[in-house]
């Protein structure tokens, strides 16, 4: 049976302090997210973790394993290639407590986009109408509207780091979202929002919310596409 | 100190129900509303986001050769004659339009390629009827309302606020105590209307498909504050969970033409459903996997122990794979490291769908055991017992009836509370806050040294679960169980929460979910106990028949003197006259 070690960076609202645990493992087929409940359900309940799903969807899960930003449910000890594991919270964001970052800051500037179909509202909530779409036409923004909002992105975001009013990648890849589906009419509306300094143009194309999205999502493809429409001065995405 | 915050409308939970109800109520007050949603989770993180196979709706019965009359059937024929006819007549009328909302609002449905909605074959429904967005479903619909959430101003979303109590007064509904997880603070939500929305409570057992987050809790919390929980002893398990970890395989695999097979390498659901062999409804197969396992005929998981079978989706090809099922082959990569296109995916039934739940009429009104109306209070989604799913759900009815559900109540509520102008006043319901604060807050005073866990009393909990309340059930081993049940109860009383501090106390959040769960827990075993026949996903191994002449009813639990009673209330039937069920 293989013992793992677990570093852990904590935080109780006061104090930071690095914390190892010793936890004994069947097999390496198992998840940082399930060694770290068994922690805290056997050994220290004063743990605090963000999770539910376990199974990649929810987005909870985000902290920085190895060095890496990722989700906890989705990375599996056979992975890391090693029996030290060491965990701290997402980086860019003010921490709550231990591995619970205050993502919500963030979340909520969602709002800023209108990360929803622009068109005669009227007509959405009380029509019985279908407005259909072609499989061609959902596939140029399918891969976008796969983001989880787990806010790993913004955490690796070389720009976020020190811009708080960048309105950051997975923001900017719900606008190319919504503005790429054939059902939407509110380009004109939403590209006023993202060319701006908040919005594309501070993006420096590092790639680094790309490299660690855990649905594939490309934010920073996303930015490009914006930048593109903007230069192009296209009327419709 | 109690912080008091006052709304018109305050839902609890944010899971499909409750986002689809508030977006309801938003736009029907016209802005005039306020509202507030409460999610133990960060909303757009609830359980609703596994949903994988689809919404069921009659959406072109024309080109299907279906009709409502149809999906109506086969969901009172899957319930076992238990659902309530007029409900299921009710949401399979309102399942298109709503279906067609989420298309108008943003939902990435998959497409034919004229550009119409694409639907699935489904367990249990005679026409493929379930509407998809890949294998993603519930968290693309997710996605799509939480976000249009955003188009309102009068909503406000508290995230991480977790519900310890419903205060009603007098027969009427006045607010919720509720922890902000973040800071620590007890906050006060006084409301004119309340909507239940925080779904079901997988996690009574261990081996479940469910979220962490599927406790339910607050089904307990609702009968203290009066409501009656109706048919609890009927719980889903879900044929094909993936071992070990009890991930969910959608029953979309199957509807996309994957087999079960055994050891022996034979299709066994031909001798269990000849007709609708492995798309029978998922008490069927479930008891059929299990019985296979228990004859010798499963494989065993070596590090769990767990006996198995095999879904095999070899033959459906890479294409298939990777355009209709491309979560089921990565969650298999991922978390069993197989490759469906060339390996069978190892599956035994899981803890799947809460079928009981609060009490309430067609239109989702809360009610007590004698059937008054909570004034003010509302139900929905998987949450709520309508009934529509009767003694066993048929897959992608759930997304439909959380629609359905979530829109009529948040119409209702809507209107409501724009009828009824008059300020809100505390009165004496900060009184009752001050005490649920003391009461929430005294748990982290308890520290005696020897006393149990809050994982140790959870434990111990999903164990008698697993043991005497099964799939196959009998009335000595239930007996066992409730006795064990109500000794459970009285450690939760103990339990220590190590974790003493304010900010972000999970440990205490936990305690207060498990002694809402023991609760629970007690509700499933008297009902199950009780009810001395087989229906649906409620199997007596010491009765194995359905017994339409003493058991055509529901059960309703509810609280008195402190004590869980039982008593019951009749099905509504239109025009179904029960039949034997066969497949
Ligand atoms: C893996 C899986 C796949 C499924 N696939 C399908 C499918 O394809 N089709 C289908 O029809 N059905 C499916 N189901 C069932 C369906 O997903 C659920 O029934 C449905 O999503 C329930 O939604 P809900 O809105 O009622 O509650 P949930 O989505 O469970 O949300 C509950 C909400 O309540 C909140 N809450 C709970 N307790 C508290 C508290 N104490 N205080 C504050 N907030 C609280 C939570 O934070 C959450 O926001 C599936 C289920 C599982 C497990």
């Amino acid at each position: 049976m293989p013992t793992i070690t677990v570093r852990v960076k904590r935080f109780d609202g006061k104090t930071t302090w690095w914390q190892e645990y010793k936890v004994d493992v069947k097999g390496l087929k198992i998840s940082v997210l399930d060694v770290l409940l068994r922690i805290k359900e056997e050994q220290d309940p004063t743990l605090a973790v963000r999770y539910s799903c376990r199974m990649a969807i929810c987005g909870s899960c985000g902290m920085v394993i190895n060095g890496k930003p990722r989700l906890a449910c989705e990375t599996l000890l056979e992975e890391l290639e090693t029996d030290v594991v060491t965990v701290e919270p997402m980086w860019n964001y003010r921490v709550i407590k231990d591995l619970v970052a205050d993502t919500e800051p963030m979340l909520m500037r969602l709002r800023e986009v209108k990360p929803y179909i622009l068109r005669d509202t009227k007509e959405i909530f009380e029509s019985d109408i279908e407005y259909g779409q072609k499989p061609e036409e959902l596939n140029k923004y399918l891969n976008f509207a796969y983001c989880i909002e787990c806010g790993l992105c913004y955490s690796a975001c070389p720009v976020a780091a020190s811009d708080k009013l960048f309105l950051g990648p997975m923001i900017l890849a719900a606008a190319y979202r919504w503005s790429a589906d054939s059902r939407d009419r509110g380009w004109p509306e939403r590209m006023k929002i993202v060319n701006s300094d908040v919005g594309v143009w501070s993006c420096i194309v590092a790639y680094s919310c790309s490299a660690v999205c855990p649905r594939n999502v490309d934010p920073g493809f996303a930015i490009q596409q914006l930048k593109k429409a903007i230069l192009l001065r296209r009327k419709k995405l | 100190m109690v912080e008091v915050l006052k709304y018109d409308i305050v839902i609890i939970g944010s899971g499909l129900a409750g986002l689809r109800a508030a977006l309801q109520a938003a736009w029907t007050s016209g802005g005039r509303a306020s509202i507030a949603i409460l999610s133990k989770v960060q909303a757009m993180r609830s359980h609703s986001v596994s949903a994988e196979g689809g919404m069921s709706a009659v959406l072109y019965p024309k080109e299907t050769n279906d009709s409502l009359e149809l999906h109506a059937y086969d969901t009172i024929k899957g319930s076992d004659f238990l659902a309530d006819q007029d409900a299921v007549e009710l949401m399979v009328e309102m399942a298109p339009k709503e279906v067609r909302f989420f298309e108008r609002i943003g939902v990435p449905w998959s497409r034919l390629p004229d550009g119409r909605m694409a639907q699935r074959p489904f367990g249990g429904m005679t026409i493929p009827r379930t509407t998809f967005a890949a294998d993603k479903t519930g968290f693309f619909i997710m996605s799509t309302l939480y976000q249009n959430v955003l188009r309102f101003d009068n909503v406000h979303i508290y995230h991480e606020h977790f519900t310890t109590k419903f205060i009603v007064e007098n027969g009427e509904f006045k607010g919720v105590t509720a922890i902000d997880l973040k800071t620590g603070e007890f906050k006060l939500f006084l409301a004119k209307a309340g909507i239940i929305a925080t779904g079901g409570a997988g996690r009574l057992y261990r081996f479940t498909t469910t979220a962490h987050s599927t406790t339910g809790e607050v089904l307990a919390y609702a009968m203290r504050a009066g409501a009656a929980i109706k048919d609890m002893e009927f719980v889903q398990w879900h044929p094909t969970a993936m071992v070990p970890t009890g991930i969910l395989i959608t029953e979309g695999a199957r509807g996309e033409g994957g087999y079960l097979i055994n050891k022996e390498g034979e299709r066994f659901m031909k001798r269990y459903a000849p007709s609708r062999m492995e798309l029978a409804p998922r008490d069927i197969v479930s008891r059929a996997i299990l019985t296979e396992i228990a004859q010798g005929r499963g494989w065993v998981h070596e590090e769990s122990g767990m006996g198995y079978v095999g879904l095999d989706l070899r033959h459906l090809g890479e294409q298939v794979l990777n355009e209709k099922l491309p979560m089921i082959r990565e969650l298999a990569y991922r978390y069993a490291g197989i490759d469906p296109l060339s390996e069978i995916i190892p599956v035994r039934p899981a803890v799947h769908y809460t079928m009981g739940g609060v009490h309430t009429d067609i239109m989702g009104r809360v009610l007590m055991a004698d059937g008054t109306w909570i004034k003010g209070l509302w139900a929905a989604g998987e949450a709520a017992s309508v009934s529509v799913h009767g003694a066993n759900r048929l897959g992608s009815n759930s997304l439909t009836e959380c629609a359905v559900w979530g829109r009529l109540t948040g119409e209702q509520a809507a209107k409501y509370v724009l009828e009824n102008p008059a300020p809100i006043t505390e009165g004496s319901v900060l009184e009752v806050a001050k005490r649920e604060e003391s009461r929430v807050f005294d748990k982290l005073l308890h520290k005696e040294v020897n006393a149990v866990s809050v994982y140790q009393v959870k434990r111990e909990l999903q164990d008698i679960m697993e043991e005497h309340f099964g799939p196959f059930r009998e009335g000595s081993k239930m007996s066992e169980g409730i006795s064990k049940l109500t000794k459970l109860l009285d450690k939760v009383k103990s339990m220590r929460v190590e974790d003493t501090g304010r900010i972000y106390n999970q440990n205490l959040k936990d305690a207060l979910e498990v002694e809402g769960m023991v609760e629970l827990a007690l509700v499933v075993g008297m009902g199950a106990y009780a009810r001395t026949e087989s229906r649906g996903a409620h199997y007596r191994l010491d009765y194995p028949k359905r017994d339409d002449e003493n058991w055509l009813k529901h059960t309703l639990a509810y609280l008195y003197g402190g004590e869980i009673q039982l008593t019951y209330t009749p099905v509504r039937i239109t025009k179904w006259k029960p039949e034997e069920r066969k497949y």
